[in-house]
């Protein structure tokens, strides 16, 4: 019998705006208008200044470890930009490194701040924002989003409940695809057709392992494309991409109940986390290379070809995120210290005794925990025989 | 709490004429809870088509269809993460672990999600998950398909475990499980899914952390939990016949445990006698005896003890399995000597 080919993939790239600023008007045309390609703008700019307090606030004592979305700020614009404009209302299922895709779907600047102060408070999420806490432990939260998802179909398909346009995006790195529970989520969604985007910003280092050492394929994406789900390499520095694609996405999950994976290629201009110094392991000149690639100077360029950035705009633009930064820094620092109480709050739905008992008396049974030793005198002595 | 011997508030009586198996009983607290909630569906290997791995589900999927009873793809990890996912946004998913062994490789979703997901989120999303799935021995299986993981999990906080004995316990704590806001480990055994016992039609909640007290005695206090509650029974027999009677004590829910009734019992017949499947170290017998010194100290004629499995890996072989684990005759000799 003659050989036949088993299965073939094709992956596209789509690149809209490039790094010179350079715009490709028959892929370009139809995404954002210009007033929404300036608000994203004014956004990524807000959202960099953020993180540069941030950083500082870390590096002066005022906050913990703090992991920069720098240089990554268009894909959370572009991916988060379509959710809120296409399917507002869907669930968003973050990792750490799109908080702009965050705060554009309604979560309140402040509660990334608070987090990273330590305060658990900063994972409360409003009312009618569909967010999940940013997750720390590395990818595990996808598996999350694929149950979300299939509530979501679930609710629509046995409880006759309205979804509209929702549907669930989780969002994790390179370093996170090389998790087993990536995979299974990416075979769930698959293989019991859901709702689900899964956006993977490659961002090239897992700390301070390279793509190259992580994985033996050429792309991440053709990693999903083994579970027979649709999937799309776009330029991650790149609003125009990052939106068409995650908007098509939309449409695949929404309309055809079809999961699509996202590999959104971009860099960690910054540090992995503040605890980190990437300059003992990166060489000098890939980083360099991607400087120049920032989304910021390659927006702005745009907006200025097109006059609809000016100096003066950009100096009122810096100056409005600085107040607006230094507002949500007072607001986050100005939250009241939880007490010690608090520590046994939501355990369970419901408190137990015992843990309620805990909570009043500050120690378990355990004698050590309590060196009045009270609890021992009033067991033993009071019926001693 | 003190231990209850007979029914108590609403509950219907243990015994009657209805007999029915095991997995019966398991399977009637999961259907008629699903008939009258359509936020609960079952996901597992093998549950639909296949009606389970070891027939608990049998009829499910023509009752409810493939939307609510859900095979999966051999992946624990995966459906584990899903129903957690699920239950966060309203479901309430019964998820079958063919073994509780298998749930091993889905640890990280149910011992550092499930449990955590309600305090790490400040009381925003709970997990209503039920875990539910065979536990401890099942008779030559070997060593990696024979976990007890109640020790390991238990030590967990946020969640609830519940280990029925008998077909009565598993239908009523099986109900109070799936209708429980936060994540239980249910956990059953493959050596007793074809025990029979009468189990009352009607659908009925037993309330976690409290024991059963199956038989009344002065002479010791012997607890346990689970498949060896049936072989301190019959040590109690034996022990019976030389005149000797003992408080049998089942706990019935390991989280919340009801330590209470442990120490209303041993003070009143000064000896302890932990029956516990398991591994000697840092096991649930540890925990009850650890309890036990705590808070009842002086009131103990003799050193607490415990009948664990020997501190080995299970053992394949027949006559070694059988030699690992508690049986009635290693409890009447743990008793006796402890007289």
């Amino acid at each position: 019998m003659p050989k036949r080919i088993a299965y073939k993939i094709e992956i596209e790239s789509i690149s809209i705006l490039d790094e010179h600023a350079n715009f490709d008007e028959s892929l370009g045309a139809g995404t954002l208008r210009d007033d929404e390609a300036v608000f994203l703008y004014e956004q990524m700019t807000i959202v960099r200044h953020y993180d540069e307090i941030a950083f500082k606030l870390q590096r002066s004592g005022r906050m913990g470890t703090y992991p920069q979305n720098k240089g990554q700020e268009a894909a959370a614009a572009g991916a988060g930009f379509a959710i809120k404009k296409h399917a507002p209302g869907s669930w968003l299922v973050p990792c750490y490194r799109e908080n702009l895709a965050l705060f554009l779907n309604g979560l309140p600047m402040e509660k990334i701040l608070l987090h990273w102060m330590g305060d658990e408070r900063g994972n409360q999420i409003p009312d009618g924002v569909n967010i999940l806490p940013i997750s720390i432990p590395i990818g595990t939260h996808p598996l999350h989003a694929s149950g979300l998802a299939w509530s979501l179909k679930y609710r629509e398909r046995v409880m006759k409940e309205a979804r509209d346009n929702s549907v669930v995006i989780s969002f994790f790195g390179d370093g996170a695809s090389s998790e087993g529970d990536v995979h299974e989520a990416m075979n769930f969604a698959s293989a019991l057709k859901l709702p689900a985007i899964f956006l993977c910003q490659n961002n090239r280092w897992a700390i301070s392992v390279p793509i190259s050492k992580q994985m033996g394929s050429e792309t991440v994406v053709q990693k999903a494309c083994a579970y027979g789900m649709h999937g799309v390499q776009a330029d991650g520095n790149d609003i125009f991409a990052m939106y068409k694609v995650t908007r098509d996405a939309i449409e695949r999950a929404s309309n055809d109940m079809k999961p699509t994976f996202i590999e959104a290629v971009t860099y960690r201009l910054g540090d992995h986390t503040t605890a980190d110094d990437a300059r003992r392991y990166r060489d000098p000149k890939e980083v360099e290379a991607w400087f120049n690639k920032d989304p910021l100077i390659r927006t702005r360029k745009y907006l200025e070809k097109k006059n609809l950035w000016s100096a003066d705009k950009q100096t009122a633009l810096e100056a409005k995120a600085k107040e607006m930064v230094s507002q949500i820094v007072k607001n986050a620092e100005g939250i009241a210290k939880p007490t010690s109480d608090d520590i046994f709050d939501y355990t369970f739905a419901t408190l137990p005794d015992e843990i309620i008992r805990q909570r009043d008396t500050m120690h378990t049974h355990s004698l050590g925990q309590n060196p009045s030793q009270e609890t021992l005198n009033a067991h033993t002595h009071a019926g001693a025989r | 709490m003190s231990a209850v011997m007979d029914a108590v508030g609403a509950l219907p009586p243990r015994t009657g004429d209805r007999v029915i198996q095991f997995r019966e009983a398991l399977r009637e607290a999961m259907s008629e809870e699903m008939r009258n909630d359509e936020r609960i569906f079952l996901l597992g290997e093998e549950v639909a088509q296949y009606k389970g791995a070891y027939k608990v589900s049998e009829g499910m999927l023509e009752e409810f269809g493939p939307k609510r009873i859900i095979d999966t793809p051999i992946s624990e990890n995966g459906f584990a993460g899903l129903a957690i996912g699920a239950a966060m946004y309203g479901l309430k998913p019964i998820v079958e672990f063919m073994s509780w062994s298998f749930s091993l490789v889905a640890a990280d979703q149910i011992l550092n999600n499930a449990p955590k997901m309600l305090y790490m989120s400040g009381g925003q999303w709970g997990c209503p998950a039920v875990f539910r799935g065979n536990d401890g021995a099942g008779g030559q299986l070997g060593s990696t398909h024979s976990w007890c993981v109640e020790a390991l999990y238990a030590n967990v906080p946020g969640l609830k475990m519940a280990i029925p004995s008998c077909p009565y316990d598993a239908k009523g704590l099986l109900v109070t499980a799936i209708r429980d806001p936060d994540p239980v480990f249910f956990l059953e055994s493959e050596r007793m899914l074809g025990d029979k016992a009468h189990v009352p039609e009607e659908q009925y909640a037993i309330p976690f952390g409290q024991a059963y007290k199956h038989r009344e005695g002065d002479a010791c206090t012997l607890v346990s939990f689970g498949r060896p509650v049936n072989f301190c029974l019959e040590a109690a027999d034996e022990l019976a016949t030389d005149g000797i009677e003992v408080d049998v004590l089942d706990m019935r829910t390991i989280r919340p445990l009801d330590i209470d009734s442990i120490i209303e019992s041993v003070k009143k017949t000064n000896r302890i006698v932990i029956v516990d499947q398991s591994w000697p170290f840092a096991g649930i017998a540890s925990e009850v005896m650890a309890q036990v010194c705590e808070r009842c100290f002086d009131w103990l004629d003799h050193p607490p003890v415990r009948v664990t499995t020997d501190d080995v890996p299970t053992p394949y072989s027949k006559v070694l399995e059988q030699a690992y684990l508690p049986n009635a005759g290693k409890i009447v000799k743990a008793v006796k000597g402890a007289l």
